[in-house]
């Protein structure tokens, strides 16, 4: 197939969702692609299939029902929606090179919108590859798609989604064993600063959830432990125990499940693959692709709306989504400019009065020193098994930035291209060479962007690629 | 501040690297100047075949020295490079294909070489038991092999380091000037001073080559290469397509390199390439043809790197034809890996003697000069 569309989306989280919706509406030929099986991307996973289920509904809170507008909207709408595709590849001219249900496709685009999301901010500590280690949203995956809470859970880090996911597991009346929440005392000075920011209206209904939930947590008497830092999982084979500092004070819990979370950062791979520039935002601790105002990357015609662009949020994200959309109609030429700032207007508004609460949020759970740049012996790439230590190792024989690092130790060569390590091989280089991550830089990314079947490459039908 | 040296290599690839340490293991001091980081381009991300097979005849020489180089590279850079003896086979699927490989056995023999061997069928299934039947026989060269390209270049970079070389890199050379027997080559990181200079800037060397007044047709291009997920250990030497554009090596964590000719874009002017999955269809086709095996192989990986290409597909290696106390190295058209030891060596001994031991002749500059023009 070599189909050319006016508008390609990547990713039905609520940015790809607002994006679709708009740009078919206004008549583009639109295509959403989508990994997942159902719409709603991680926020609003398996929202289509919730709907027939009040207890689950309740547990998950009114935010998540939020979502059914939004997907109903796309269901509606006249683009053409491919969900179970992983799009491995996309060039600069707009290629786009997908494989869905083990048969792999070359299409063109108009216009792109990269609306991939973000991912959890991994969490190298010691002990944190063993088996019974799993992320929170791992966790909120289970109790979205399945319904499913682990018991005797033990939760660690810091973080909105970690506190949302405690809160979840109580009205799931499947309360965490414990609470490790690794947020330093020291960060809530320097956020007081965004503080009056944050109380405008729409922010401060994030602040009054925020203090509600908490609220909710203290009362249901799991075990909050604050102001922790030192987490060291133990075991052999598995995770037996997590051993912490509280205040300074010496822990150790028993604990078989332990689901750990330091935030979100954008997924950057695609965009990186493109080939589009880069910065390093200090406030988030992640890189995230350099835009303007409507979105658009440093390569033409290739947009990013949502938390891919730097982390906003759920409800901000629709509101990128749209903007970047009307941004796409207009490069099209399906709209002119000023019918461009007309229709974006509104949402323009909606996206700085959610954005509003960012700042705040970001500087509240600024991650600790020791998980962006852990001790020597803590595993850092899981693919090849590199430690802390063998990168700080490598820098003093010579390498400068994580593509040489790759050289010397295959850190991120494995199959997750670096996704999980590159951020932290760049701070630990940056930090030898005292030097700033920006400086550093990033892991230049290989197509494809997942692995592919080479039968599935060779059956392709190259007469017929764009 | 002006740096000045008795040599200032453009270019830290393998083969500045070399030109470096051989060149200051005969007493000189040298600079080497780096766009980049050393090894980021085609030293750093070529297949790292070793490999004498095939090569065309002017070549044979030099890779035959080069050969005996690697045979002992530890003593040369004090590392082993990943060099593994896996031997080279190229597999001839047709009659027709055999027979240019026998005409090719019998050239090499005239020429008293004896490396590359001619095979028929049994002995090919019995080095490559993973290979469709049906194949007619092959070419060996048995102690061919592959390194690792990146861990080498930067073994040669560590060895002229230790051996007093300055390396500098993320540095630009912008602009050469020759006065009173002295090269002032100004550089982004200040000007540096030396009585010769020494030309590898691979790629970009006919911009290098065109300040000193020389036009030469060299061509970039990109050669791409695609790498698979361990798989169960089916083939030990390297394998070159006869009938088709491949080649490819397993390592020894279980990798397959898949490799030989397709090429992607090159971009000179921002250091960087790309690749082109249609092609990269072409080499998936070929593979999975050649060796059944490769068809339940995962992709995780493409790259291409930026190399570069003269008319007749073998390098530049010798002196300037305009300019005394120049001289120059590149254009290996992708096969230049091999050569990296011993093209060091021939520069740092034209360099200090002004004669080589070894046939050069066929890689002057000259020859894409017209007639009678040469100065």
């Amino acid at each position: 197939m070599s189909a050319a569309w006016d508008v390609v989306v990547v990713g039905a989280g609520p940015a790809g969702l607002a994006a679709a919706t708009l740009a078919a509406g206004q008549g583009a030929r639109t295509l959403l692609l989508d990994e997942q099986d159902a719409p709603g991307g991680q926020i609003y996973r398996a929202i289509e299939r919730t709907r027939d289920d009040p207890a689950l509904r309740r547990i998950l809170g009114p935010d998540y029902t939020h979502g059914d507008g939004l997907v109903a909207g796309m269901r509606a709408c006249a683009a053409q929606y491919a969900p179970g595709t992983s799009v491995w590849q996309i060039t600069p001219e707009r290629e786009v090179w997908a494989t869905r249900a083990g048969r792999s496709e070359a299409m063109r685009a108009g216009t792109l919108i990269l609306a991939t999301g973000a991912m959890e901010r991994p969490v190298p500590l010691p002990g944190w590859t063993l088996p019974g280690v799993m992320t929170v949203g791992g966790v909120q995956i289970l109790l979205k798609s399945a319904g499913m809470v682990p018991e005797g859970l033990v939760l660690a880090g810091s973080g909105p989604l970690l506190y949302l996911v405690a809160w979840q597991l109580v009205r799931a009346g499947k309360p965490p064993a414990a609470l490790l929440d690794t947020a330093s005392d020291d960060n809530l000075r320097p956020a007081l600063r965004h503080l009056p920011a944050a109380l405008r209206p729409t922010a401060l209904g994030y602040l009054a959830k925020g203090l509600a939930l908490r609220r909710v947590l203290r009362r249901a008497g799991l075990a909050l432990h604050a102001d922790v830092t030192d987490i060291r999982i133990e075991g052999d084979t598995r995770a037996e125990a997590v051993s912490f500092r509280s205040a300074g004070q010496p822990r150790r819990l028993v604990a078989a499940m332990i689901a750990l979370h330091e935030g979100i950062i954008p997924a950057q791979q695609m965009t990186r693959s493109i080939g589009c520039a880069h910065e390093w935002d200090a406030q988030q601790h992640a890189f995230r692709p350099v835009l303007d105002t409507w979105g658009n990357t440093s390569v033409a015609g290739i947009l990013v709306a949502g938390d891919a662009s730097g982390i906003v949020g759920a409800r901000a994200a629709e509101h990128a989504g749209r903007i970047a959309a009307w941004e796409a109609l207009c490069q099209l030429g399906r709209v002119d400019a000023a019918a461009r700032d007309r229709g974006a207007a509104a949402d323009r508004a909606g996206l700085a009065a959610h954005r509003a609460v960012r700042p705040l949020l970001d500087r509240l759970y600024a991650p600790r020193a020791e998980i962006l740049r852990p001790a020597d012996d803590v595993t850092i790439c899981r693919c090849e098994e590199i430690t802390a230590g063998q990168v700080r190792a490598v820098v003093a024989r010579g390498c400068a930035g994580p593509n040489q690092a790759k050289n010397f130790l295959r850190a991120g060569m494995g199959p997750c291209q670096g996704r999980l390590c590159g951020t932290t091989v760049a701070e630990l280089i940056a930090a030898e060479l005292g030097t700033g991550v920006a400086e550093v830089g990033y892991f230049r990314i290989r197509p494809p962007l997942k692995p592919v079947a080479l039968a599935e490459l060779a059956a392709m039908d190259t007469e017929d690629a764009p | 501040m002006t740096r000045t040296a008795d040599a200032i290599v453009v270019g830290g690839g393998l083969h500045g690297c070399s030109a470096a340490l051989h060149l200051a293991r005969r007493g000189r001091k040298v600079v080497v100047v780096e766009k980049n980081s050393v090894g980021r381009h085609a030293s750093g991300v070529n297949a790292g075949g070793v490999r004498r097979l095939l090569r065309a005849l002017p070549e044979i020489p030099l890779s035959c020295a080069a050969m005996e180089m690697w045979h002992h590279i530890g003593d040369l850079v004090g590392d082993d490079c990943g060099f593994k003896v896996s031997g080279q086979v190229a597999v001839a699927e047709t009659a027709a294909g055999f027979e240019g490989l026998r005409a090719r056995a019998a050239e090499v023999a005239a020429l008293r070489y004896g490396h590359e061997e001619l095979i028929d069928a049994d002995e090919l299934y019995r080095l490559l038991p993973a290979l469709k039947p049906g194949c007619v026989g092959g070419l060996v060269s048995r102690a061919d092999g592959f390194a690792s390209p990146y861990h080498t270049t930067m073994a040669f970079r560590a060895a002229a380091i230790r051996a007093g070389v300055v390396v500098l890199e993320d540095t630009r050379a912008l602009g050469f000037r020759r006065a009173g027997g002295t090269w002032s080559v100004e550089t982004s990181a200040g000007a540096l001073q030396a009585p010769v200079l020494v030309n590898c800037g691979g790629a970009w060397a006919a911009r290098v080559a065109a300040a000193l007044g020389e036009t030469v047709p060299l061509e970039p291009i990109a050669p791409m290469m695609m790498v698979t997920a361990p798989m169960a250990h089916f083939v030990d030497p390297v394998v070159i397509g006869v009938e088709r554009k491949l080649s490819f090596k397993q390592a020894a964590n279980g990798t397959v390199v898949i490799g030989g000719g397709h090429r992607g874009v090159p971009d000179l002017d921002n250091d960087s390439s790309s690749v082109d999955f249609r092609k990269l269809v072409i080499s998936a086709t070929t593979v999975g043809t050649l060796f059944p095996v490769m068809r339940g192989a995962q992709l995780v990986r493409s790259w291409s790197g930026i190399e570069s290409r003269l008319p007749d597909d073998i390098p530049v290696i010798g002196p300037s034809a305009t300019q005394d106390g120049a001289f120059h190295a590149f254009g290996f058209a992708g096969h230049g890996f091999q050569l990296g030891p011993v093209v060091g060596a021939i520069l740092a001994e034209l360099i200090d003697t002004g004669v080589t031991n070894l046939p050069i002749g066929p890689f002057a500059i000259t020859r894409f000069t017209p007639t009678g023009v040469a100065a």
